[in-house]
């Protein structure tokens, strides 16, 4: 027998309602929202580090602009699904502490190195451009807090992803190094990007329920294919070469048919052994026990501000 | 205008540039290091400040020169000895206490010196000080904000705030240093006498310091040299790392 609560969420989600925080939802609804908003949250957090990496070493005081502005919005947009999350009834700092402690997952493409100034360009490219097409699937998801937030974070996303592109175009026509440089950049980040959208739907542990629930719109493999060919034309664009030998347009399906993806190294950077996995950690740990001390200083402050006017009061 | 008057502004101009993009660039340091994100953001926000007044001074200061060279000549083309930043605001980032009580230090001074700018002579100069006395209205709210909760806060943060106090207290004399160069530029309204704030900056740090039950460092030394290239050790590691891109692509564009 179906609760009429259950009816009423299921019908909501049908009509294409919203469902608000203080609606009722079932537990499962409620744990896999909060494990995918927390999830890119913490993206958003750990992705400020290999972006970051490179603002002390942006090569004109105009990137350096553009490159801390970015990063600052990454971290709005950290604070803004941190507060969708909470809605659902679960602190940051529990959440920052699943983060730290692995229970919660951010996304892999952030457990590659930034190497090169170019990698800076390459990620605006093609990790937002990749954020993007899921983010815009995601305006429409049924949690009426994240779709709001996803209208709002992929405005900022399209800004990031053409100030990444313009970055990269600036290398690519300009000297043979810069150039080098660009072809660099893509060859190692193309793939991951691709890796962004996850295992294929067949492989894909959440996926079902999440397309029931509408909190998914459209599946792994769609978007993935979105993104591979809007992709194409803007390498060309790019004078740079293709990192997928393969490449190549199917008029039946009217998409392009490409290489498979190396699985053993998306499971591998997923299971916590990618090249900077433990680093990212790391760093926001110490980031967060050196802060400790001031976050314990603001505490004391405020309490002694409030025994001080109850003592007025009184 | 005079060669040597030209020279000078010339001169002042680029200092100010390199005040902005060396505390710019120790501020952008705390990038995801900060002791907890809304941190994160605010100093993300007052480094971009300052890496805008750079470019503001630097595109001024290139255009004086007229010899072919824009703003990023002057940021990443110039070695340590070139470079005539204040010493205090070259210094490492240190812990929070120290970036705080630094920050301090500057947006007092910016407090007071920006509003003589904005009456400068110069249109360009004063320009550039209407835009920065709103951000420096910010600054000064937030690390006037963090001295008071890091005085009050905790034993431990308490101490810090003193440490850090006493360790910069002797970087701050050379704030109020004037020149040959500044005395010109001074003398004909163009740049800030800054011989005069010394005593408004004092009485303005002391309130706030006192407020935060800390004390004042007695005067017992001052360390000078950032007008004329004679810099800490820091500042060489700084242009080293913001500089190796810039320089390994000589004559590219970005």
């Amino acid at each position: 027998m179906t609760i009429p609560q259950e009816e009423n969420f299921m019908r909501k989600i049908s009509a294409e309602e919203k469902i608000e925080p203080k609606d009722w939802m079932p537990a499962a609804y409620r744990k896999n929202l909060i494990r995918q908003i927390s999830q890119h949250a913490h993206s958003e957090i750990i992705g400020m580090q290999p972006e970051g990496n490179w603002i002390t070493r942006a090569p004109s005081l105009r990137r350096k602009a553009v490159l801390l502005s970015k990063v600052q919005d990454e971290a709005g947009h950290g604070l803004y699904l941190y507060s969708a999350c909470e809605t659902l009834g679960i602190s940051r700092s529990e959440m920052i502490e699943q983060l730290q402690t692995g229970a919660a997952k951010y996304s892999s493409i952030f457990n590659y190195p930034t190497l090169t100034w170019a990698d800076v360009g390459a990620i605006g490219w093609l990790v937002d451009g990749a954020a993007i097409v899921n983010q815009v699937s995601l305006q429409r998801t049924s949690y009426g807090p994240y779709a709001r937030g996803m209208i709002r974070i992929c405005k900022e996303e399209s800004f990031h992803q053409r100030q990444g592109y313009e970055a990269m175009l600036a290398l690519a026509k300009g000297s043979e190094g810069q150039k080098a440089m660009a072809q660099d950049a893509l060859d190692r980040f193309y793939w991951p990007a691709l890796m962004m959208f996850g295992p294929h739907d067949s492989d894909s542990a959440h996926s079902q329920k999440s397309m029931e629930w509408k909190i998914k719109r459209e599946t792994n493999d769609d978007l993935r294919q979105k993104f591979i060919d809007q992709t194409v034309q803007q390498i060309e664009v790019l004078g740079l070469e293709h990192p997928d030998k393969d490449i190549k347009w199917n008029e039946e399906r009217g998409h392009y048919d490409s290489s498979d993806l190396n699985w053993d190294e998306f499971w591998s950077v997923i299971n916590g052994n990618g090249h900077c996995n433990r680093q990212r950690i790391e760093h926001h740990v110490a980031a967060h026990e050196e802060g400790e001390w001031v976050r314990d200083a603001i505490t004391a402050y405020n309490e002694k501000k409030r025994a001080k006017k109850a003592q007025h009061a009184a | 205008m005079s060669d040597q008057m030209k020279n000078a502004l010339l001169e002042y101009t680029t200092r100010l540039g390199d005040d902005a993009v060396v505390l710019g660039h120790r501020i952008s340091e705390w990038v995801s290091y900060g002791p907890f994100l809304e941190e994160d953001i605010a100093y993300g926000n007052v480094a971009l400040d300052y890496i805008g007044r750079a470019r503001m001074f630097y595109t001024y200061a290139a255009e004086l020169a007229d010899d072919g060279r824009d703003e990023d000549d002057f940021a990443y083309m110039r070695n340590d000895r070139e470079y005539h930043n204040l010493l205090l605001l070259e210094l490492p980032k240190g812990d929070f206490a120290y970036s705080q009580v630094r920050q301090l230090f500057a947006d007092v001074y910016y407090t007071l010196m920006l509003p003589q700018l904005l009456q400068s002579k110069d249109e360009r100069l004063a320009a550039i000080a209407a835009k920065a006395i709103k951000e420096t209205k910010y600054h000064l709210r937030r690390s006037r904000d963090w001295v008071l909760r890091l005085g009050e806060g905790t034993d431990e943060s308490h101490r810090r705030a003193q440490k850090a106090l006493d360790q910069l207290w002797g970087y701050t004399h050379e704030l109020f240093d004037m020149d040959e160069t500044e005395q010109l530029l001074a003398d004909a309204d163009i740049g800030v006498d800054v011989s005069k704030l010394r005593d408004d900056w004092l009485a303005m740090v002391t309130e706030i310091v006192t407020n935060a039950t800390l004390s004042v460092p007695e005067d017992s030394w001052a360390v000078r040299g950032g007008r004329i290239g004679y810099h800490t050790e820091n500042l060489g590691h700084m242009l080293t790392e913001m500089q190796i891109v810039h320089r390994s692509h000589p004559g590219c564009k970005w």
